[in-house]
């Protein structure tokens, strides 16, 4: 046991070297900058490297670089900061390169940017959003992992709670299994034998195949890879409380910590309410939702937003019971993402008052 | 710069057809013909680079960053590892490559429209920080692959589809002489600015690469290589009178010569 006490940035920190990530790239913004501060400090000492980028734009593009010679890289920023980076994200899905991103995001307004991308063309990326800290060093090291294993970026999605609260936590290396060969990877060795390698959003072809870039070609391999991964990336639940549950609550992230408390104070009353909280956002845990639903009077979906992975219930649920939105957005004047919503007194108020609505 | 001079209609094919003159194809280019257009300068800087990357013997340690514009034609095309960039991102992929494998040998590709408009404080910011890379533009003073629009590079008078009766400054603004930038930089070591227009031109081009590369290889920093390049197409000119055109016109502004060289100092 390597328990520690923590600020929840130095442990996803932490949680990243010891998954093997050797450089990150970042530009300060709250509340993802003491995951940079801590990246700048520990990484030299451990052989790597960490870039004070000019902007998230070049963060975005210097991670690239190194993760394209194989090196386990990441980078992150905020909702906002990674506006800035999407286009590079888009074209960094196409080129097949796999890189770790962090979103500590304000609130949960970015549910759509993570899962739906806010780049241009067809891709997808895993997205991992944990509850809590502890959590979040585990699925910040499943997100190298599979980063590795589809080529593709992994998205841990974050918010202030979690880069900012302290706990004790424990940093114990996770085992994944073996990871396909990096094969692909740039290091300059096979330049001169006719076979020098290219890792390109294009096309991985070159005019001595006697093909070069086709695009049309490139998008379809692309399209396959990405339906692969999205049928073959185990999705994530967690789920309480459904035995007997005439209302289940949906919540994920941080505030799906508190949906839960919620959801134990109600059963300590006799109240049948459950919860499901979805854990892999991207490929989002539809059979999960869907059974832990199935037969229940009304879904209540929590999201410290104006409503983005209820699209994603709806579709799990496909009319089979009412889906209810108890969240909104909640923020102090700070915009950072501190919610005074984020009670178990309110969510629990909201929850009776779903399952009031349930009664026949 | 328009008097006196044909405008060369460029919205149908031209009524003598591209034949090749010459096959100068180096061993690190892996298929000779390529879909540039007649008289464009790029092939010739391309080869520049690549001799030089052959002559210093670095063929298996070298990885060319590139950027998007006609050039891109040889990013899959040569014999040497090639990461493709976005446009205007090339250097801040060239810095992760460099500081994940030090010992590699990383140069980037980009144009005019790419370094100076989509990404100018990308290769800025690359030249403060003494990355030990080498960067390389190639300048043709207009968006050459949209058809010969106005970039930050384009000089008073150019005519160019976006700017029909000749860049003005009170309209469009100055051009940026970016090598003249740079070289205010502490942290570059190396900046010239050749040209393809000529032979001797290209011979010292070749020694201004050759220059660069070996600024890198001694570690002493970054190095960069402004190229004017012919773009006949994109100016409305004549391909034989494209080297006249770039030597009036675009060197007349862009001055060619060593800018700045630490190892000289």
């Amino acid at each position: 046991m390597s328990t520690r006490l923590l600020e929840g940035s130095e442990a996803i920190a932490e949680a990243m070297i010891t998954a093997g990530c050797r450089f990150f790239a970042g530009y300060p913004m709250t509340p993802f900058t003491e995951v940079l501060e801590h990246m700048a400090r520990r990484l030299p000492q451990v052989g790597g490297v960490c870039m004070n980028a000019e902007s998230e734009l070049e963060a975005i593009g210097m991670a690239w670089g190194a993760a394209a010679t194989g090196t386990p890289a990441a980078t992150g920023s905020t909702g906002q900061g990674l506006s800035l980076m999407q286009e590079s994200l888009a074209e960094i899905t196409l080129a097949r390169v796999p890189l770790v991103v962090l979103n500590m995001a304000r609130a949960q307004g970015d549910y759509f940017q993570a899962t739906r991308g806010g780049g241009h063309g067809d891709y997808r990326h895993i997205v991992l959003a944990p509850m809590d800290m502890q959590e979040a060093v585990e699925l910040t090291q499943l997100a190298f992992h599979l980063a590795a294993e589809w080529r593709n970026p992994v998205l841990v999605f974050g918010d202030y709670y979690l880069a900012h609260t302290m706990g004790s936590v424990d940093l114990r290396r996770a085992e994944f299994g073996p990871l396909p060969p990096v094969d692909w990877a740039l290091d300059g060795s096979s330049g001169g034998s006719g076979r020098a390698k290219i890792v390109s959003p294009l096309g991985t072809h070159k005019r001595s195949d006697g093909a070069g870039y086709n695009l049309a070609d490139h998008y379809r391999t692309c399209a396959e890879a990405t339906a692969r991964m999205a049928a073959q990336v185990k999705p994530l639940a967690e789920t309480g409380f459904l035995e007997g549950a005439e209302v289940v609550a949906v919540a994920f992230g941080t505030p799906g910590k508190y949906v839960r408390a919620a959801v134990r104070a109600l059963r300590d009353d006799g109240l049948p309410v459950g919860y499901v909280r979805p854990i892999t956002l991207f490929p989002f845990p539809s059979a999960a939702v869907a059974e832990a639903c199935a037969g229940v009077k009304a879904v209540a979906v929590y999201e410290n937003n104006q409503g983005q992975m209820i699209e994603d219930v709806r579709l799990a649920v496909l009319g089979r019971a009412p889906v209810h939105f108890i969240g909104g957005l909640s923020l102090d004047s700070s915009g950072f993402g501190i919610a005074p919503d984020l009670d178990v007194r309110v969510i629990r108020q909201r929850l009776e008052r779903v399952l009031d609505g349930a009664k026949p | 710069m328009t008097e006196g001079r044909r405008v060369v209609p460029t919205d149908a094919p031209p009524t003598e057809p591209a034949r090749l003159v010459r096959d100068f194809t180096p061993e690190l280019i892996d298929v000779g013909t390529h879909h540039l257009c007649p008289g464009c300068g790029e092939p010739v800087a391309m080869r520049a680079a690549v001799e030089a990357i052959e002559e210093l013997g670095v063929v298996q340690r070298t990885i060319g960053v590139f950027g998007i514009g006609c050039y891109t034609a040889f990013s899959n095309n040569l014999d040497v590892e090639v990461l493709q960039a976005l446009h205007g991102r090339a250097p801040s992929l060239a810095t992760g490559v460099k500081r994940a494998k030090p010992d590699a040998f990383v140069f980037t590709v980009q144009g005019d429209g790419d370094m100076v408009n989509e990404g100018l404080q990308e290769v800025i910011h690359t030249a403060a920080r003494g990355e030990n890379v080498t960067c390389l533009m190639l300048n043709n003073g207009v968006f050459g692959e949209t058809g010969g629009h106005m970039t930050a590079t384009t000089v008073i008078g150019q005519r160019t589809k976006n700017s029909l009766e000749g860049r003005n400054a009170a309209d469009h603004g100055h051009p940026i002489l970016l090598a003249n930038l740079l070289a205010q930089l502490d942290g570059a070591a190396y900046v010239a600015r050749g040209a393809v227009n000529t032979a001797h031109n290209v011979a010292i081009t070749k020694q201004m690469v050759t220059a660069a590369f070996t600024a890198q290889l001694a570690g002493s920093g970054f190095s960069f290589v402004e190229i004017l390049t012919m773009c006949p197409t994109g100016w409305f000119v004549d391909t034989a009178e494209a080297p006249e055109y770039l030597g009036d016109n675009l060197a007349a502004v862009h001055r060619i010569g060593v800018l700045k060289d630490l190892s000289r100092e």
